[in-house]
């Protein structure tokens, strides 16, 4: 299934794009997910950690069990304000 | 009363205030959040801030700052609550956040928007990103 990542911020920049589309095999979770998203963008690597991810309106833990077509988001370290 | 909202334009203070008002309310505390020329960038020690660039994930933010909103609303016992988050380019000294709550009394206004501030800052999706001074070339 296709799942398409939208990414924000510094996940924009270390990716060099604001989306990324990736296969997963069906029922595949956030972490699943966020292991391919790291092998299609290397640069991602060393940021991803320390990521969240959202669905939706809402935070995504990582066993959250994906959909074909969900988009999910890439959440950098926030702090702005 | 509960108004949360993501806007690209200045933040309009009053109307902040107007959107929490009750007749129940005895207190109402209003924080500002405002562009400082001091960065907090790591490493931009010593250079001059003229503008803030300010983004987010819309929709999770506004979700966001609604479940904060409620969760304050409970605890505290409010009148009233509003977060209201600004993107894009901001010059120094306009306000990126306002926060305000309402209530029967001063301590729980004060210690509300407090929370709320805390709260946003851990979970709303808003990242900002400094625009520094580039001083003119002497030379030129």
């Amino acid at each position: 299934m296709r799942v398409r990542f939208e990414l924000f911020s510094a996940a924009r920049e270390a990716a060099g794009g604001a989306e990324v589309e990736v296969d997963l095999p069906p029922g595949a979770t956030v972490a699943e997910a966020a292991a391919a998203l790291a092998a299609a963008r290397p640069g991602l690597s060393a940021l991803l950690p320390s990521c969240r991810f959202a669905v939706g309106d809402s935070y995504a833990g990582p066993d959250r069990r994906l959909r074909e077509g969900e988009a999910v988001a890439v959440v950098p370290p926030v702090g702005g304000g | 009363m509960i108004r949360v909202e993501v806007v690209d334009a200045p933040i309009d203070a009053a109307a902040v205030l107007a959107a929490v008002a009750s007749p129940a309310a005895g207190a109402t505390a209003l924080f500002l959040g405002t562009v400082r020329a001091t960065p907090s960038a790591p490493g931009a020690e010593g250079r001059e801030v003229v503008a803030i660039e300010y983004e987010a994930h819309r929709p999770l933010a506004e979700a966001e700052m609604r479940r904060r909103a409620e969760e304050a609303v409970r605890r505290f016992g409010l009148e009233g609550a509003a977060i209201v988050m600004r993107v894009g380019r901001l010059a120094l000294g306009e306000a990126s956040t306002a926060v305000a709550a309402a209530a029967a009394h001063r301590a729980e206004a004060f210690e509300a928007c407090r929370f709320l501030l805390e709260r946003l800052k851990e979970s709303a999706p808003v990242w900002k990103k400094e625009v520094y001074r580039v001083d003119a070339d002497p030379t030129g």
